[in-house]
Parts: C-alpha cells; sequence; structure tokens
C-alpha cells in the first residue's frame, strides 16, 4: 500500500480533516488564550505586547506557514468530501428523511464549515490582512490591534457576523470534537466519555469566549 | 389484548427495473390485524393487487424472524420502521394506528441500485466480504474448549460485531451512505480475535478499498447508523476499523 493510497481511501481522508481537525483546535487555544489579554483591562498594553510576540518572532511566523496549510488542507478536504458524499445516494433521494437517529449540527458539518470559512475571510480581511501589509508580509512594524479591534467592532454588522460565526464554530467543534478522536482510532469507553465531555466543554467555552470579544469592545465592557 | 383491525394509506415505491425512472403509488388496505408482521400486511396487499390483476409489489424477505438480513423497507422515514434494534418482519402493525399513511421506500443509495420495487441489489456487501472478511487459517477439528485462551471482554466484543446480519440499514439511514458500520463490524468481529490475527492488516485495508470501489460514502460519525441498526452494532467499532486501518497503514510494507 502507497501513502498515497492511504490518504486517497475514504478512511484516509477521514484522517486528514481529523489531524488538520486537532491542531486547528490547538490553534484556537492560542489564539483565545492570547486574545482574551483585552480583559486585563489596561487600555491593551499586554494584549499588544502578546500579538507583538506572535507576529515579530520568526518562530510564531513559521508556524504560520504550518497553520494556513493546515486550514487550507482542511477546508479543501472537507468540501470535497461533502461533495462526493452527497452524490452517494444516487440520483433518487429519500420522500421522507431520517432525522431522528443523529444530532443535526453532525449532519450539517459542511454548512457549518462554509459559514465559519465565510466568517474567516472577513476576520483576515479585518486583522490579519491590514497587519501583515504594515510589516510587509515579513517581520516588519506592526499596527496597534487593540486600537483595530476597537474599530472593527464599533460596526454592529461585524459584531453580528462575529458571533454568528462563532456559534457555527460551537456547533461544528460540538460534533467535529470528538469525531476526531474516534477517527484516529479512540474507542476505548474511558477515553470517548472524557474526550465527548471535553468537546463539549470545548465548544462552549472557547467560541463563547471568542463571541464575547466583539461585544466586550462594542458595548464598552473594556477600557 | 384486544383485536382491532386498520385501515391503513400505503404510499409504495413502483419502480419496474434499475433503468427505468420509479415513482409513488398510493394503495388502500382495509381491516390489517395489529398482530401481523409489516410483510404480512404486504402479503395481504399483494393477495388483493393479484385479485385485481395488477402486478404484486417486490420485496425482499426470507426467514421472517429477525436473524437473516433479507427484510429491508425505509418505513417512514426510518430503516425498518419506526421500533428500536428491530428488523422489518419483526415491525408488527400494532405500531400503526387506524387511518395511518405509510410511506414505504427502498435503500437509497448508488453503491444498492433498486431491482425492482423495494428490492436492492446488496452484492457489493458480498464483495466487500471477499476482498477480506474470513479467516484462511486452518482450524483443524474442534479444539478443547480452552486451549486458546480469549479475553471474556474481546469474545464478547467480537459477538456483539458478529451479530451485524448485513442488511444495509446502516447505508440507507447514513446521510453519505457510508458502509461503515457494517465493514467495522466485520473487521472488528476477526480483528478482536486469534484466529483473525494472521490477516488484521491486509482484511482491513482490502475491505477499505473494496468499499471504496463500490461508491459508498465516507463516515462522518453522525451515529445515525447506530441508531437504526437492528442489532445495535455499536459506533465504537467504527473507531476501532479507524484505529485498525491507520496502524495497518503506518506499519504494512
Amino acid at each position: 500500500m502507497t501513502w498515497k493510497e492511504v490518504f486517497t481511501s475514504s478512511v484516509g481522508k477521514k484522517l486528514v480533516m481529523s489531524f488538520t481537525g486537532i491542531f486547528l483546535i490547538l490553534f484556537l487555544i492560542v489564539h483565545v488564550g492570547l486574545n482574551a489579554c483585552i480583559w486585563a483591562n489596561d487600555g491593551g498594553t499586554m494584549f499588544n505586547a502578546g500579538a507583538h510576540f506572535m507576529g515579530n518572532n520568526v518562530v510564531p511566523r513559521i508556524l504560520e506557514i504550518g497553520l494556513f496549510a493546515g486550514l487550507i488542507l482542511h477546508i479543501v478536504q472537507g468540501l470535497m468530501l461533502e461533495l462526493s458524499n452527497r452524490s452517494k445516494r444516487g440520483s433518487v433521494g429519500y420522500a421522507v428523511s431520517y432525522s431522528k437517529g443523529s444530532k443535526w449540527y453532525s449532519r450539517s458539518m459542511g454548512l457549518l464549515g462554509t459559514i465559519i470559512l465565510l466568517f474567516l475571510i472577513l476576520h483576515l480581511y479585518n486583522f490579519w490582512l491590514p497587519n501583515r501589509a504594515n510589516q510587509g508580509f515579513l517581520l516588519g512594524e506592526e499596527i496597534n490591534l487593540y486600537a483595530k479591534m476597537q474599530d472593527v467592532f464599533s460596526n454592529l454588522w461585524v459584531v453580528i457576523i462575529y458571533v454568528l460565526g462563532c456559534i457555527s464554530l460551537g456547533y461544528h467543534l460540538a460534533h467535529g470534537f470528538q469525531s476526531a478522536f474516534r477517527t484516529i482510532g479512540v474507542h476505548n469507553k474511558r477515553y470517548n466519555a472524557i474526550f465527548t465531555t471535553l468537546g463539549y466543554g470545548f465548544s462552549v467555552i472557547v467560541p463563547l469566549a471568542f463571541a464575547l470579544m466583539p461585544l466586550s469592545f462594542h458595548f464598552g465592557w473594556v477600557n | 389484548m384486544e383485536h382491532k383491525g386498520i385501515n391503513l394509506t400505503l404510499k409504495v415505491w413502483r419502480q419496474q427495473n434499475t433503468n427505468t425512472a420509479g415513482e409513488f403509488v398510493t394503495y388502500q388496505v382495509k381491516d390489517i390485524s395489529q398482530e401481523m408482521s409489516f410483510l404480512e400486511m404486504f402479503d395481504v396487499l399483494n393477495e388483493q393487487l393479484i385479485q385485481e390483476d395488477k402486478e404484486p409489489i417486490a420485496f425482499d424477505h426470507d426467514c421472517r424472524e429477525g436473524i437473516c438480513g433479507m427484510c429491508s423497507m425505509y418505513i417512514d422515514g426510518k430503516p425498518h420502521g419506526p421500533w428500536q434494534a428491530n428488523t422489518t418482519c419483526q415491525l408488527h402493525m400494532r405500531a400503526f394506528n387506524d387511518g395511518d399513511t405509510i410511506t414505504v421506500e427502498p435503500w437509497r443509495a448508488q453503491a444498492f441500485p433498486v431491482l425492482k420495487d423495494l428490492v436492492v441489489d446488496r452484492t457489493s456487501f458480498d464483495r466487500i466480504i471477499q476482498a477480506g472478511g474470513y479467516v484462511s487459517v486452518n482450524t483443524g477439528n474442534a479444539v478443547d474448549g480452552n486451549s486458546l485462551p480469549i479475553n471474556k471482554n474481546d469474545a464478547d466484543a467480537s459477538f456483539a460485531a458478529a451479530m451485524c446480519i448485513g442488511c444495509g440499514a446502516c447505508v440507507a439511514a447514513c446521510k453519505n451512505s457510508s458502509a461503515m458500520l457494517f465493514l467495522s463490524a466485520k473487521v472488528s468481529h476477526l480483528a478482536l480475535l486469534p484466529q483473525g490475527e494472521p490477516e488484521r492488516q491486509s482484511r482491513v485495508m482490502n475491505m477499505v478499498a473494496q468499499m471504496d470501489k463500490e461508491g459508498f460514502g465516507a463516515c462522518t460519525n453522525t451515529g445515525a447508523c447506530e441508531a437504526t441498526c437492528p442489532k445495535e452494532i455499536s459506533l465504537s467499532n467504527i473507531a476501532r476499523l479507524n484505529q485498525e486501518y491507520l496502524l495497518a497503514s503506518l506499519t504494512s510494507n
């Protein structure tokens, strides 16, 4: 069996989704932890110091390339799997669909992922792109990201889109977190119980913390 | 129990053969005994159709005691009908009320083409089994009971997986038309026993390859298969299959 055969089989494609998904979960922990510095209530000093470390240090910047690679792989593979899976029902679908046996969000990973992708495009356009452009896409001078957040989140529509993005992320994680561990082969009851509980906790706490950020700026909960 | 005869409206999928388009045809059945099984109700309907000089409805059935895996009706939006852990033949008419309208469809999957009416071609499952669902060790004569020690938990898990009757309800229920629950039951059944050890790696790889070739979808762990399975095959078998596949792909030549 060649590596190509491994990663193009249906189980291999799931493995790719699962490994990149777990990698993106780890990224979320870093991202939410760093951004939580806005609540230090020091006018953004701590947050900007953290952002400066991440944006002006060669190690996180190299990891950033890996992050984009993982993200693109997860998105492209996910969309291709969704399209392929949808075609497997054949030419005629069911008149009455079977919805009781599974959770709606576990059946809607493609839709939820697409909403997150649309949010992500806006998110990168709001923060990542202007900041990196200012740096000349190398290790250059950064913009004041705290001030940028204040500016971007003064717009109510942006806040609404961000909150919707976070809700989609929450449901995507509610299925994705535990499914990723099943896909890499965790079948012991004790571990599955841990990952399922951990997954539900993660999918509530992390997106909630993210959603509170634009809300905090918009409603002046931070200064 | 009080005997009740019920009147029903049935919307049944009729299709002449694989290449023609099918459609729903509505039938009325009267005074159906609630002690009847769902298939016996279909027998009554078919008798009625024969008397009216119409073509009876083709449907798969064999043992009618829930162990052969032949019956395959998608009833009111659930494979094998509304009851849990149940096959169509063991679904009884007391599950329905007088005046109900019941929609009956065949399994729908690219890998299960409709042959006629409610009969689908499930030979893709046979080819998946042929790709590796066997042991080729010479087991010889029956050996003494405890000469080959097997952990009780493993034996139980293997037996639970071996309960799979290969009916295909998992494929019918899955939004991706994936055969992973079936495949994982067959792989787990043998992977948990020492007799399955010689072909452990090639089995999982060949069976997954055959499943993909047959045109089943990929699993996304929604759990619809487990919820509809008449033999309550556990979703954890799929995770075991994934582990078997990952280890085989990392360590085989």
